[in-house]
């Protein structure tokens, strides 16, 4: 059997003819398995749903009980059959609940690992490597240029940071899902015992992330009550990005623009985003950890879905690998 | 930076000095050698795709560079003055293995600080005038001393700072026709000209070439560039019949000059003589290069800049008289007596290759850089059209989460139906703020992909519609549209238009015309 004919791209995403559903849908479909629950890759308005329990329930909190007609969760390493193929979860190691699916029919398997990381995360399980015939990569950061350093060096950065500057609040962009818990928790690891002080629209992932046995420490709403700004001096304060180009950041004293991302590897990005410390912090594999991956897999094919997939794809046939972009739409490449 | 200069030693000083002022230039550290390095250790093409994206070849470099597995090689002495001089002095064939080996030794950031220093970008951002200005301070002497010198000297500017220590005299240049700084021109601000006489001003036209300075001084002849690069290589037609002694400053262009009435040719035309190391016979007949005058700096030896406008342009017409016909010419003066005249003239100008107007105050005298007062440009309107974004890319560098370059298209008829043609490629014009609604419009209007090129939804009613500004068109058998623009740029965003009402190729066509060559009387001296 090809592997074509077992899962193909159409404008609504990765299809699996024989099992009719989609992964990571764009568009709302009938079925649907979802790897993880970032906005781009779960959406609402699909009838039914397939994911972790964990991603489930992040979806839920995000859009509501009504996200969905019905669900099924997925158990990590446990087969189910859907139509003529088996599907298989397996930890990914992105967020909490993320997971890459294997498809299997005919003695042919493809791994849809949908985004993934290899370095140790607090807050949620290890990617797994599964066996596969083809192997479905992102490639977020899928140029040479891109070496992640060590993430206890970016926290030492931040905890020097507050020491040197005790009068300026710290404020630390960083995405709701999964990015704001790895840094809280990663502080919590280095000693950090202070309250840490959130935006809005982290509280209730955080507060999921803390009923699922994660300790995020002692956190408070970023809110002044007291009028008193400077009960923010040399505090540590985490939201979404966007929040810190917003008026919102106006009642910090002195506030200090972080942004913890993959991009702030690069100059002038910091630059452009008038981030003064800039944290190189991502959920997504490295250059050197993408291409470990596949030598670790041995895959016979390579997939590439999105982000900078042609320099992966001619590393792939450098190494002899038959590899080639599947060129999916609506997919975010840059938000990280 | 006095006090540095007066405290740090021979020779690290003088390279400090080199990397602020930007003149360090490694004769053996070529960017295609560090290409070459990096490409020992790395795939062509991975190189390509992460310099595309960087957008900086040292910064790339330091990013991709991978020290060997086998461990770093011992540390050397990293001091600015030793690993110049190490470099300075090595051979084309030990330079390699320097390079490579001061690479292994860094580490990320001193890593991209060292290929910056090597290839000459490292941004200090201090401007030339500053550094000059702490030199002249040092040495307790006039900034124009330092000007004069500046284009003679070169890293470590030994000579230089003994000179301005006390201990030895002035530095003789080896080379007298050596380039000056050239005087800039600011442009016309809304109510500049209300405050000022127009008859303190004589107007010239503004002639679309490059800008040059042309010197010919004890025997040795030279053309340089506004920017003081060398291009006499690309020249020899013009050097050859610079048969005076001096140095004047004036508007390369190609075609005939006034005096023997023949046409100015355009600028894309110029641009077949431009970037080469050397030039054939052919080039020389088809694209033949003349200098049209503007000013004189020196004649022979004596120097006429502190003379006033008045004094130098009739110096100068008197030398161009008796210059070769066929490849100098005087930049005639525009006679007006209001500025409402002169704006009349500048929106009609006589010829296509003028550009707009130059006002130069009669009592002037000839100061290097820009300052506001003397001199004024005031340039033509530029052309605006309203076209349709076909694609986009992504930009390079700090742009690259951006999609900011566009392909933009306007109407034509093809097989009985309205079909975009694409036109041109914009990628300035906009602001930030204009940036994040045309990267989410076409975030949100993608149809297809192709590797970093996006093609966006264009339908008649359903597209971006953007102005396009430029300052010139001609036919061009390179693009599918038949029509080549010069400079466009988006300079607004037309979101009250659909796509429907954007213009059709016929309008750009006719922009290009006819227009009658008809340039003004040969100049007369004033």
């Amino acid at each position: 059997m090809k592997p074509e004919t077992l899962l193909y791209p159409t404008p609504k995403g990765l299809f699996c003819e024989k099992g009719g559903f989609y992964i990571d849908p764009v568009q709302p479909v009938e079925r649907a398995l979802i790897t993880h629950g970032h906005a781009d890759h779960a959406r609402a308005g699909h009838t039914h749903v397939m994911a972790t329990r964990e991603t489930l329930e992040i979806m839920r909190i995000r859009y509501g009980d009504t996200f969905c007609v019905s669900t099924q969760e997925a158990v990590l390493g446990t087969r189910t059959t859907i139509g003529d193929v088996t599907v298989s979860f397996h930890p990914a190691g992105h967020v909490l609940g993320s997971a890459q699916i294997a498809v299997e029919a005919g003695g042919m398997r493809i791994v849809v690992s949908g985004d993934y990381k290899r370095r140790r995360d607090p807050t949620c399980l290890s990617f797994e490597p599964v066996p596969c015939d083809v192997f479905i990569t992102e490639a977020t950061f899928g140029l040479p240029v891109f070496h992640h350093p060590d993430d206890r060096g970016e926290i030492a950065k931040l905890l020097t940071s507050l020491k040197q500057f005790p009068e300026r609040a710290h404020l630390v962009g960083a995405y709701a899902l999964g990015k704001a818990q790895r840094i809280i928790m990663l502080l919590r690891e280095a000693g950090y015992d202070a309250p840490i002080f959130i935006h809005g629209a982290l509280a209730r992932l955080c507060d999921y992330y803390e009923s699922e046995g994660i300790q995020l420490g002692d956190l408070r709403p970023a809110t002044i009550d007291a009028k008193d700004k400077q009960s923010f001096a040399g505090a540590v304060v985490v939201g979404p990005p966007s929040a810190f180009a917003d008026k919102w950041a106006r009642r910090f004293p002195d506030p200090m623009p972080i942004f913890a991302s993959g991009w702030m590897l690069v100059r002038q990005r910091a630059k452009q985003r008038g981030v003064e410390l800039p944290m190189i912090m991502s959920d997504h594999c490295d250059w050197p950890e993408l291409t470990a991956t596949i030598n670790e897999i041995k895959p016979a094919e390579v997939w590439v879905t999105h982000g900078r997939e042609e320099a992966l794809v001619r590393w792939c046939e450098l190494q002899g690998i038959a590899a080639r972009p599947l060129h999916l739409v609506g997919y975010d490449d840059e938000g990280e | 930076m006095a006090d540095y200069f007066r405290d740090a030693p021979d020779p690290d000083r003088g390279y400090a000095l080199a990397v602020i002022a930007g003149t360090l230039t490694l004769k053996a550290v070529k960017p295609n050698v560090l290409r070459q390095l990096v490409l020992e250790r790395m795939d062509e093409v991975l190189f390509r795709y992460s310099y595309d994206y960087v957008g900086d070849l040292a910064e790339t470099i330091s990013l991709v560079w991978e020290p060997p597995a086998t461990g770093k090689p011992a540390s050397s002495d990293l001091s600015l003055g030793t690993v110049m001089h190490q470099l300075e002095t090595a051979g084309r064939a030990n330079v390699h293995g320097l390079v490579r080996d001061l690479l292994d030794q860094l580490e990320g950031s001193s890593r991209f600080a060292f290929l910056k220093l090597i290839t000459g970008g490292l941004r200090i951002g201090v401007s030339a005038r500053l550094v000059k200005q702490a030199l002249a301070d040092m040495g307790n002497v006039d900034i124009t001393e330092i000007e004069t010198l500046w284009h003679g000297l070169s890293p470590p500017y030994v000579s230089l700072f003994q000179w301005l220590d006390g201990k030895t005299d002035k530095p003789k240049l080896d080379m007298p026709a050596v380039f000056h700084a050239v005087m800039l021109a600011t442009p016309v601000g809304d109510n500049d000209l209300a405050s000022l006489d127009p008859k303190d001003f004589a107007a010239e036209w503004k002639w679309d070439g490059i800008r040059v300075q042309l010197a010919n001084l004890a025997g040795t002849r030279r053309l340089y560039s506004r920017s003081g690069d060398d291009i006499s290589s690309a020249f020899p037609d013009i050097l050859e019949a610079a048969d005076f002694e001096g140095i004047i400053d004036g508007e390369l262009l190609v075609g005939g000059t006034m005096r023997t009435n023949r046409a100015t040719r355009t600028f894309s035309d110029l641009q077949q003589r431009l970037n080469r190391k050397t030039v054939t016979r052919k080039m020389l007949e088809d694209y033949p290069a003349f200098i049209r005058g503007y000013d004189l700096l020196f004649s022979g030896s004596r120097d006429m800049r502190p003379e006033s406008f008045l004094t130098r342009r009739a110096a100068l017409s008197a030398l161009i008289e008796k210059a070769a016909p066929s490849h100098f010419d005087l930049s005639p003066l525009v006679p007006f007596s209001s500025w409402e005249e002169l704006d009349r003239l500048r929106k009609e100008p006589p010829d296509p290759v003028i550009e707009g107007i130059m006002l130069k105050r009669l009592d002037s005298s000839y100061t290097s850089g820009r300052s506001k007062g003397p001199w004024f440009k005031w340039k033509r309107e530029p052309y605006n059209i309203d076209a349709v974004l076909m694609y986009a890319q992504r930009g390079h560098g700090k742009r690259s989460s951006y999609y900011s370059d566009f392909t933009f298209g306007v109407w034509t008829e093809s097989e009985g139906k309205d079909v975009l043609v694409p036109v041109g490629k914009a990628y300035f014009g906009f602001t930030d703020a204009e940036l994040e609604v045309l990267d989410r419009y076409v975030r949100n209007n993608t149809i297809e992909r192709f590797g970093p090129v996006r093609s966006i939804r264009a339908e008649p009613d359903h597209g971006f519609v953007v102005e396009v500004a430029f300052e010139g068109i001609n036919f061009s058998s390179r693009h599918k549209s038949g029509v080549a623009m010069r400079f466009p740029r988006i300079s607004r965003l037309r979101t009250d238009k659909l796509p429907r009402d954007a213009d059709r190729l016929e309008t750009l066509l006719a922009m290009i015309g006819t227009p009658e060559i008809n340039v003004a009387s040969p100049a007369e001296p004033i």
